[in-house]
C-alpha cells in the first residue's frame, strides 16, 4: 500500500489541528490564527496532489479499514479511501479552499473576530476532507454533521444580527430534516447489508456480494428495499445541496461572510451532497429492469429544482442571493446530470461549477467590500471603472456559467444536456435543461450590467435596508486589494482552461473516474471508450455537434436579451423598477417573493412546529411534571410520616421507657435511706418469712 | 416441757428481745446492745443442745461458745470504736440521722 | 431447782427488756449487765462452769464497761434528755412484730422438733479444765490461733479509729 494512502488521514488531521490549536488563541493573535489555517491547508494541498498523482498512477481503489467500535461480538469499522473520485475532490476542495483563505486575510482584516473565523474555516476544511476520504457511511455522516456544524458557525458568525443568527437556525434545520432520511437509510443500509462500510476486499456494502443481497431482498409497501434505501440517502443530499424542498436555507445562508459563501454555499459543502450520490452510486444505479428508480427521482428533482431556483434568480436584487440561487439552480444540474449520465457526468460539472462559482463569490465579495457593504444591485452601477480586475474575473466567471461556448461550464452543461437528451425514460428533463439554460444566461447578464454597466446610482442611505452602523460614506468605490484580487485571478485562468479535460475530444476526466468501475458509466457522452486519445472526430458522433451548437444558441440568446433589456438603457435611479417588472408585474412580484415557498412552510411546517412544542410543554408541566412532583410529594410525605413516628413513637416510647426505668430506679433508691436500722428490717422480715416458707414446705 | 426446750425458749425470747431492741432503738450503742443479747442467746442455745446431746464429752459446743464470747468481745471493742469515731464525725449516734449513704 | 433456774430466766429475761427499753441509756447499760449476769447464772446451771465464768469476765467485766464507757463519750443521745412519748411509733412497731414473728418461728419449731422432746439428762459432763485445755490444743488448735490474730487484730483496729486525730487536718 503507498505511503500516501496509509497516511491519508492526516489530510483532514492538520486542519482539524489548526482549528484546536486556533480555539484557544486571542483576538489579537491574528496571524498566529491564519497562519496555522493557511499553512495546514497549504499542507494538506500537498498532501492531496501527492494521492492525485497516486491515483494517476494506480487506479484502482485502495482502502485503509480499522475496527472502531465494538458491539457484542460485532465491529463497528471506520476507514478511509483513495480513488480517482476522492482524489480529485481533495485536490479542488484543498485549491478552492486555499485561495478563498488567503482571499479571507483581506476581506476580514477589519473584523474583530478574525481568529475566531479562521478556527472555523480550518474546522470546515477538516470535516469536508473527512466527508470525501471517507470509506465508512457511519464515518462520512460523522463528518458530514461537522460540515453542517460549522456551516451553521460560519453562517451565524455575527450572531450579533438577527437575521445572521436565524439565517444559521435556518440552515441548520433544514439540512437536519434532510440528514434524518441519511439516518434511517444508513441504518437500515446496516441492518440489510450488516456493514458500513463501503469497500472492503468484498464485503463492503457497496460491492458485489452486498448489492446482490439488496437486489434479491422482498419489496415494502410495494418499493425495493434498495430503491427505498437510495431515497432515504438521497434526502440527506436534497438537503445538503439545496434541492427542491430543502432550498430554503441557501439564500439566506448568505448572510454569513462572503468568503464563507463562496468556500461553503457554492464550492464545497453544498457539493457534498452531489459527491455523496456519486459515493453510493452503485446502490442508486441497483434496478430490476435496468433503468434505477432511485436515479429516476434524483434526476427529476435536479432537472425541477434547475429551473425552479433559475426563475426566482431572474427577480431578485441582492448580489449574493443571485447567486446563491444559481448555486441552487447549478446542484440541479449535478443532480440531473447524475441521474441520467453517471458519476463523471455530474462530478465533471461540479468540478467547474466549484471553481467559477467561487470566482463570482469572490468578486462579489470584492465589489460589497469595496463599496462599503452594498449588497443591494440596484444600488450599484458603474463599477468596470472603478474596479477593473473584479470586473475581468467577473464576466470571466459569468461567462463560465452561463457556458460560453469553449469555457469550462459549456463542456460541463453540454455533457449534461447530452446525457439528458439521450435519457431513455423521457425527455422533459433535457427541456427543463434548456430553459435553465436560458434563464441562467439571463439573470446572470442582468446582474452584470446592473453592478458593472451604466453609471454609480446614490449610494445606501440611512433608509436603505443595512444596519445602521455599517453605513460609511465612500465617495468613491476602490479596487481591493492584491491579497483578495489574485485568488479571483488564478480562479479566472482555471474557469477558462479547465473544462478542456473533458471534452468529447479528449474525455480525459471521464476515463479517470470511471477507471476502476466501467460499469458506473451508464451514458456518457462517449460511452464505452476507455481511450484517451485526442480524437476530434469524436466530435461527429451522434448528435453532439447539433447539440453544442444548439445550447450555444440558448446561450447567446440568453446574454442577447438580458443585454437588451438591461444593458442598453442600464436603470439609471435606484427606485427605477426593473424593466422585467414593467413587462410583467404579476410574475415579477411573485418571483421576487421567492414563489412564497417560506410563507409555505411557515404557515404549515413551522406552525405545526410551533403547536407540537406547545403540546410538549403542556405535556411537560402538568403530566411528567406531575408525576413527578407526585412522587415526590409522596416520598416526601412518606419521609414526614417516618420522621413523626421517629420522634413521637419511637422516641418518645423510648423516652417514656426510660423514663419509666429511671422513676423505678428512683422509687428503689428510696429504699436505700441510708438508715441502718431499715435495712435491719428488712433482713428480719426477710429472715422471718423464709424460715416461714422452709418451716410451712418441711410440715407439709 | 422438757428442761431443754425451756432452755431454748428462753434462749429464743431472748433473741426476740434484743432484736426487738435492734430494730427499734434509736442509738447506736443500744444496736449494739441487742446484737450482743442476740449473741447471748445464741451461746445459751448452743449450751443447751450440748447439755442434753448424748455427747457432751466431745466439747463441740462448749468450746463453740468460748470461741463466740472471744469473738464477741473483739467485735463489741471494734464496734465501739466505730461508734465512737462516727459520733465525732456526724456529731450525733443517732442511726437515723447518719444517711450518707443514702442511694 | 427448777424454781430457781426459773427466777434466774426471769431476771436475765427481765434484765434483757429494760435494757431494750428504758429511756436513760446508762439504766440500759446497767440493766445489760444485770441480763448478763443472769446469763452466767443460766450457764452455770448447764454445767458449763468454764463458760459461766469467762462470761462473767468478758461480757460483764468487759463489754459492759466499754458500753458504758461509749454511752459516757458519746453524750447527747436523743432519748435521754425527751418527753416519753405516749404512743409507738411505727418503726418501733415494726420493729416489735418482727420479732414477735422471729419468736413466733423459733417457738413454734422447738415445739415441735422431736430432738427436743426426747432430749434427755444425761449425766453431767466432767468438766474439768485439763480436758478442756486438751481439746483446745489439739482439735481446735487453728481456731485457736485464729481468734489470737483476731483479738490481736481488733485491738489494733479498735484503737486506731477511736483514736483521735493529733494533727490538724491539712
Amino acid at each position: 500500500m503507498a505511503f500516501i494512502v496509509r497516511t491519508l488521514w492526516i489530510i483532514p488531521a492538520l486542519p482539524a489541528l489548526a482549528a484546536g490549536i486556533s480555539a484557544t488563541l486571542r483576538q489579537r493573535q491574528r496571524l498566529l490564527s491564519a497562519g496555522l489555517a493557511i499553512g495546514s491547508m497549504g499542507i494538506s494541498l500537498a498532501l492531496a496532489l501527492c494521492a492525485f498523482a497516486q491515483s494517476l498512477v494506480d487506479p484502482n481503489r485502495q482502502v485503509v479499514n480499522f475496527r472502531w467500535m465494538q458491539f457484542g461480538s460485532d465491529w463497528i469499522s471506520l476507514g478511509w479511501a483513495l480513488d480517482p473520485l476522492t482524489a480529485l475532490m481533495l485536490v479542488m476542495i484543498a485549491f478552492v479552499g486555499l485561495l478563498i483563505f488567503i482571499y479571507s486575510t483581506g476581506y476580514m482584516a477589519h473584523d474583530a473576530n478574525f481568529t475566531r473565523f479562521f478556527c472555523f474555516l480550518s474546522l470546515f476544511a477538516a470535516a469536508m476532507f473527512g466527508v470525501v476520504i471517507a470509506n465508512s457511511l457511519l464515518l462520512l455522516f460523522m463528518c458530514w454533521e461537522l460540515v453542517g456544524l460549522t456551516s451553521y458557525l460560519l453562517i451565524g458568525f455575527w450572531y450579533h444580527r438577527p437575521a445572521a443568527a436565524a439565517a444559521a437556525k435556518k440552515a441548520f434545520i433544514t439540512t437536519r430534516i434532510g440528514d434524518l432520511g441519511l439516518l434511517l437509510g444508513m441504518v437500515w443500509l446496516y441492518s440489510q447489508t450488516g456493514t458500513l462500510l463501503f469497500y472492503d476486499h468484498g464485503a463492503g456494502c457497496l460491492e458485489h456480494g452486498a448489492l446482490t443481497s439488496l437486489l434479491g431482498a422482498a419489496s415494502v409497501a410495494g418499493i425495493p428495499i434498495f430503491t427505498a434505501i437510495a431515497l432515504l440517502i438521497f434526502c440527506g443530499a436534497v438537503g445538503k445541496s439545496g434541492q427542491l424542498p430543502l432550498h430554503v436555507w441557501l439564500p439566506d445562508a448568505m448572510e454569513g461572510p462572503t468568503p464563507v459563501s463562496a468556500l461553503i454555499h457554492a464550492a464545497t459543502m453544498v457539493a457534498a451532497g452531489v459527491y455523496l450520490v456519486a459515493r453510493v452510486y452503485p446502490l442508486m444505479g441497483l434496478s430490476h429492469d435496468g433503468i434505477a428508480t432511485a436515479l429516476k427521482v434524483v434526476a427529476w428533482t435536479g432537472a425541477i429544482t434547475a429551473v425552479f431556483a433559475a426563475c426566482i434568480a431572474v427577480a431578485q436584487n441582492d448580489i449574493k442571493r443571485i447567486l446563491a440561487y444559481s448555486t441552487i439552480s447549478q446542484l440541479g444540474y449535478m443532480m440531473l446530470g447524475l441521474g441520467v449520465g453517471g458519476v463523471s457526468v455530474g462530478i465533471f460539472h461540479l468540478i467547474t461549477h466549484a471553481f467559477f462559482k467561487a470566482l463570482l463569490f469572490l468578486g462579489a465579495g470584492s465589489v460589497i467590500h469595496g463599496c462599503t457593504e452594498e449588497q443591494d444591485i440596484r444600488y450599484l452601477g458603474g463599477l468596470r471603472r472603478f474596479m477593473p480586475v473584479t470586473f475581468a474575473t467577473y464576466t470571466i466567471g459569468t461567462l463560465a456559467l452561463c457556458g460560453f461556448p469553449l469555457l469550462s461550464g459549456f463542456w460541463s452543461k453540454d455533457a449534461i444536456l447530452h446525457a439528458a437528451h439521450n435519457w431513455s425514460v423521457s425527455q422533459a428533463p433535457f427541456y427543463l435543461g434548456a430553459i435553465g439554460a436560458l434563464l441562467t444566461a439571463f439573470y446572470m447578464t442582468r446582474q452584470v450590467c446592473y453592478v458593472f454597466f451604466g453609471e454609480r446610482r446614490e449610494p445606501q442611505t440611512a433608509e436603505s435596508p443595512r444596519a445602521p452602523e455599517e453605513f460609511c460614506f465612500v465617495p468613491d468605490p476602490h479596487e481591493s486589494p492584491a491579497r483578495m484580487t489574485t485568488p479571483l485571478a488564478i480562479l479566472a485562468i482555471l474557469a477558462v482552461v479547465l473544462g478542456f479535460i473533458d471534452t468529447p475530444a479528449w474525455p480525459w476526466f471521464t476515463s479517470f473516474l470511471e477507471r476502476p468501475e466501467p460499469a458506473l458509466a451508464t451514458a456518457s457522452p462517449v460511452a464505452a471508450s476507455l481511450n484517451p486519445a485526442l480524437d476530434f472526430g469524436r466530435f461527429a458522433e451522434a448528435g453532439l455537434l447539433p447539440l453544442m451548437l444548439m445550447s450555444s444558441l440558448i446561450v447567446l440568446a440568453g446574454i442577447g436579451l438580458g443585454w437588451w433589456l438591461y444593458g442598453r438603457k442600464p436603470t439609471t435611479r435606484a427606485t427605477d423598477p426593473d424593466p422585467l417588472e414593467r413587462v410583467a408585474p404579476p410574475i415579477f412580484h411573485a418571483l421576487q417573493k421567492r414563489l412564497y415557498v417560506d410563507e409555505l412552510y411557515e404557515s404549515t411546517i413551522i406552525r405545526a412546529a410551533h403547536w407540537a412544542a406547545h403540546v410538549s410543554a403542556w405535556l411537560d408541566r402538568w403530566v411528567w411534571n406531575g408525576a413527578v412532583s407526585t412522587v415526590r410529594l409522596l416520598v416526601t410525605g412518606l419521609g414526614r410520616i417516618d420522621a413523626s413516628i421517629d420522634t413521637h413513637a419511637v422516641n418518645g416510647g423510648f423516652d417514656e421507657a426510660c423514663h419509666e426505668v429511671s422513676q423505678g430506679g428512683r422509687l428503689l433508691s428510696r429504699f436505700q435511706n441510708g438508715k441502718v436500722q431499715n435495712y435491719l428490717r428488712v433482713i428480719a422480715a426477710a429472715l422471718v418469712a423464709l424460715a416461714a416458707l422452709l418451716l410451712w414446705r418441711s410440715a407439709a | 416441757m422438757t428442761p431443754l426446750i425451756a432452755y431454748l425458749l428462753v434462749s429464743a425470747l431472748l433473741f426476740s428481745i434484743g432484736l426487738a431492741g435492734a430494730l427499734t432503738r434509736r442509738s447506736a450503742i443500744l444496736v449494739l446492745a441487742g446484737v450482743e443479747l442476740m449473741l447471748n442467746a445464741a451461746n445459751l442455745n448452743f449450751l443447751a443442745f450440748w447439755r442434753y446431746d448424748p455427747h457432751p464429752e466431745e466439747l463441740t459446743g462448749f468450746l463453740f461458745v468460748i470461741f463466740s464470747i472471744a469473738v464477741a468481745a473483739a467485735e463489741a471493742a471494734v464496734g465501739l470504736a466505730l461508734i465512737l469515731a462516727i459520733y465525732r464525725h456526724a456529731g450525733t449516734s443517732d442511726v437515723s440521722e447518719i444517711t450518707e449513704m443514702k442511694g | 431447782m427448777t424454781v430457781l433456774i426459773t427466777i434466774l430466766a426471769a431476771v436475765t429475761l427481765s434484765g434483757a427488756v429494760a435494757a431494750m427499753t428504758l429511756r436513760n441509756l446508762v439504766h440500759c447499760a446497767l440493766a445489760l449487765t444485770i441480763a448478763f449476769a443472769g446469763l452466767a447464772t443460766l450457764y452455770l446451771s448447764l454445767d458449763a462452769q468454764f463458760a459461766g465464768l469467762a462470761q462473767l469476765l468478758v461480757y460483764v467485766g468487759a463489754i459492759a464497761i466499754l458500753i458504758v464507757f461509749a454511752i459516757l463519750l458519746t453524750p447527747g443521745a436523743p432519748e435521754s434528755d425527751r418527753e416519753p412519748r405516749p404512743h409507738i411509733s411505727s418503726s418501733e412497731l415494726i420493729g416489735c412484730v418482727l420479732a414477735l414473728g422471729v419468736f413466733a418461728i423459733l417457738a413454734w419449731s422447738v415445739a415441735h422438733s422431736a430432738a427436743a422432746r426426747s432430749a434427755v439428762a444425761t449425766t453431767a459432763p466432767a468438766g474439768n479444765m485439763q480436758q478442756i485445755g486438751e481439746t483446745l490444743m489439739q482439735r481446735y488448735i487453728l481456731p485457736l490461733e485464729i481468734i489470737g490474730l483476731m483479738l490481736t487484730a481488733a485491738l489494733i483496729g479498735a484503737v486506731i479509729v477511736a483514736m483521735k486525730e493529733s494533727q490538724a487536718p491539712r
